[in-house]
């Protein structure tokens, strides 16, 4: 035979060290999730109760809730998505059904993709200059959002074009066939099939949001404000800022120490809550499309 | 008798290469005409020209004239929505939407305006009987048309084309990827269509070109070599090319 048994005996053991190196290494990035979500749960769950995620900060933020970081947190991702979602959809959908390929297409890819280069601390510098002082916001709601909502542009004009490449053209084709138009084309049949795939990738989006400390810096964030924004030219206080805040310049810091870890748990749940909502979305999404 | 589409000396470059030569066939109406030819001869780009799938291609460019209904259709102000729907296509792989059944036939009377229920209803019912495929669905008609087989997504892609009353149904190897009992399905379909609809047909098979079509046009390297009668063209072939490709000798 010209196979000689020992090749096979090398190869087979070749394999199984191999498959053991990739099963440490995938090993190794489950383990660190979890030492850091265990990390940070054993540090933060003795504050986290009711009042905590519901009352304002006390004594120089060593002692009370943390309810106006998680408003503003909040308030801070429903504005950015209001002005992100829009233009980065529609932007997507120009670039992916309408543009031929041109330099213009090129061009405009070429900008989406250095704007997902840019540092947040950039973002933030800009959105300081641009929306605080130039138009007059203010560290305010507004100014945070749009700052955000722009640095998460890049990603949520991605996802789209991403979803909506992977609708086959043979569905496009054959509704033009039938006398559609090019709107009717994609608004009836390639968007409900790209749907769910966008839905994710806005999520995502949401979860970069809420967690970004950068963009908020200089636009929106209080380092303490125990009450509720009244409008969108207000200031609040953000998840991620105030534990910025609370771990490095606060009154206190060890006497801060468990609320910090209690904040960052509650940051973590929600990011977490989003990202299984996401998961639903789609799936459910993803069925509805073939039911219709 | 008056030709339904004619096309005089078309030639299609994509960019700088030259994909048809010339090409100049007119269509009776009623009549199921058989475009043959290996791969790469032009024969899908050629039925594309008549209800301007090309446009869909970048770097296209086009010369000739091509009539459909007595129309020049490549005028600036032709209205390529409304020849869409007087000239239906049926792609080679069928391509269902993820919807119901009944909104995959409705799909094309919805885009062109038709809302009301009843209407639809009738329509549709009417088109899956004329695709033969309205016993096989009837009780089902609520359910993702991607549980139907091949073959009768492949008949459900016909009735979708056929509700919207084109008078021309272009078919693009229509039967290529469907097993040999759902293409017979759709021979006999074709068979019977030719009564209200005029019929061109990119095949292939050559045994499916002879059974189904009247007239046959061969297609070889971007030109029209030989165009007749299918019956004269496939016992009595005129010119060597075609004799070679309906015997097997290249293609």
């Amino acid at each position: 035979m010209i196979i000689s048994k020992k090749v096979i005996r090398n190869k087979n053991l070749k394999e199984k060290v191999a498959f053991n190196i990739f099963r440490v290494f995938s090993a190794i990035v489950v383990l660190s999730l979890v030492a850091i979500l265990s990390f940070i749960i054993y540090n933060g769950i003795s504050v986290i109760n009711w009042n905590f995620l519901t009352q304002m900060p006390e004594d120089g933020m060593t002692k009370g809730g943390i309810y106006p970081a998680i408003i503003g947190t909040l308030c801070l991702v429903a504005g950015s998505m209001i002005f992100a979602i829009p233009i980065g959809v529609f932007s997507g959908i120009y670039i992916n059904e309408y543009t031929k390929d041109s330099w213009y297409k090129r061009f405009i890819k070429l900008m989406t993709n250095n704007l997902a280069g840019i540092p947040s601390i950039v973002f933030g510098l800009f959105g300081m200059s641009l929306f605080v002082n130039t138009l007059g916001f203010g560290d305010s709601i507004i100014a945070g959002s749009l700052t955000l909502g722009l640095m998460v542009l890049p990603v949520v004009i991605r996802t789209t074009e991403e979803a909506l490449k992977a609708v086959d053209n043979s569905f496009r084709h054959g509704s033009l066939a039938l006398g559609a138009t090019k709107l009717q084309t994609v608004r009836k049949v390639v968007l409900p099939m790209a749907f769910p795939n966008i839905i994710t990738g806005i999520i995502l989006s949401v979860g970069r949001v809420s967690g970004e400390t950068a963009p908020i810096l200089f636009t929106v964030a209080a380092y303490f404000l125990p009450k509720l924004p009244s409008s969108i030219f207000d200031q609040v206080m953000a998840l991620p800022y105030h534990l910025y805040v609370i771990s490095t310049s606060g009154t206190n810091v060890e006497a801060s120490r468990p609320i910090a870890y209690g904040t960052a748990m509650v940051l973590i749940g929600f990011v977490l809550i989003v990202n299984l909502l996401a998961n639903a979305l789609r799936k459910y999404f993803g069925k509805k499309v073939k039911m219709n | 008798m008056e030709y339904i589409i004619t096309t005089d000396k078309v030639n299609l470059f994509y960019g700088e290469s030259q994909a048809l030569k010339d090409i100049s066939i007119d269509f009776l109406p009623n009549t199921v005409t058989a475009l043959i030819g290996p791969s790469g001869c032009g024969k899908s780009t050629y039925l594309r020209l008549f209800n301007r799938m090309n446009d869909l291609i970048d770097n296209v460019k086009i010369t000739g004239d091509i009539t459909v209904e007595g129309e020049n259709i490549y005028q600036k102000d032709t209205n390529i929505v409304e020849l869409r729907r007087k000239v239906g296509m049926v792609f080679q792989k069928p391509n269902p939407f993820p919807k119901s059944i009944f909104e995959n036939v409705a799909y094309g009377l919805r885009v062109n305006g038709v809302n009301d229920m009843s209407t639809l209803k009738e329509k549709v019912e009417f088109s899956l009987k004329q695709a033969a495929l309205w016993d096989e669905v009837k009780d089902k008609l609520k359910k993702s048309a991607f549980e139907l087989s091949g073959g009768q997504q492949q008949r459900l892609c016909i009735a979708r084309a056929l509700a919207i009353e084109p008078s021309i149904i272009l078919m693009d190897e229509p039967a290529s990827a469907l097993d040999p009992i759902s293409t017979a399905k759709i021979e006999e379909l074709i068979y019977e269509l030719k009564s209200k609809y005029t019929i061109v047909i990119v095949t292939h098979n050559l045994q499916q070109a002879g059974r189904v079509s009247d007239y046959t046009a061969f297609f070889y390297l971007g030109e029209l070599i030989e165009k007749g009668v299918t019956k004269e063209l496939f016992i009595n072939p005129k010119n060597i090319k075609t004799q070679n490709y309906i015997t097997g000798r290249f293609g």
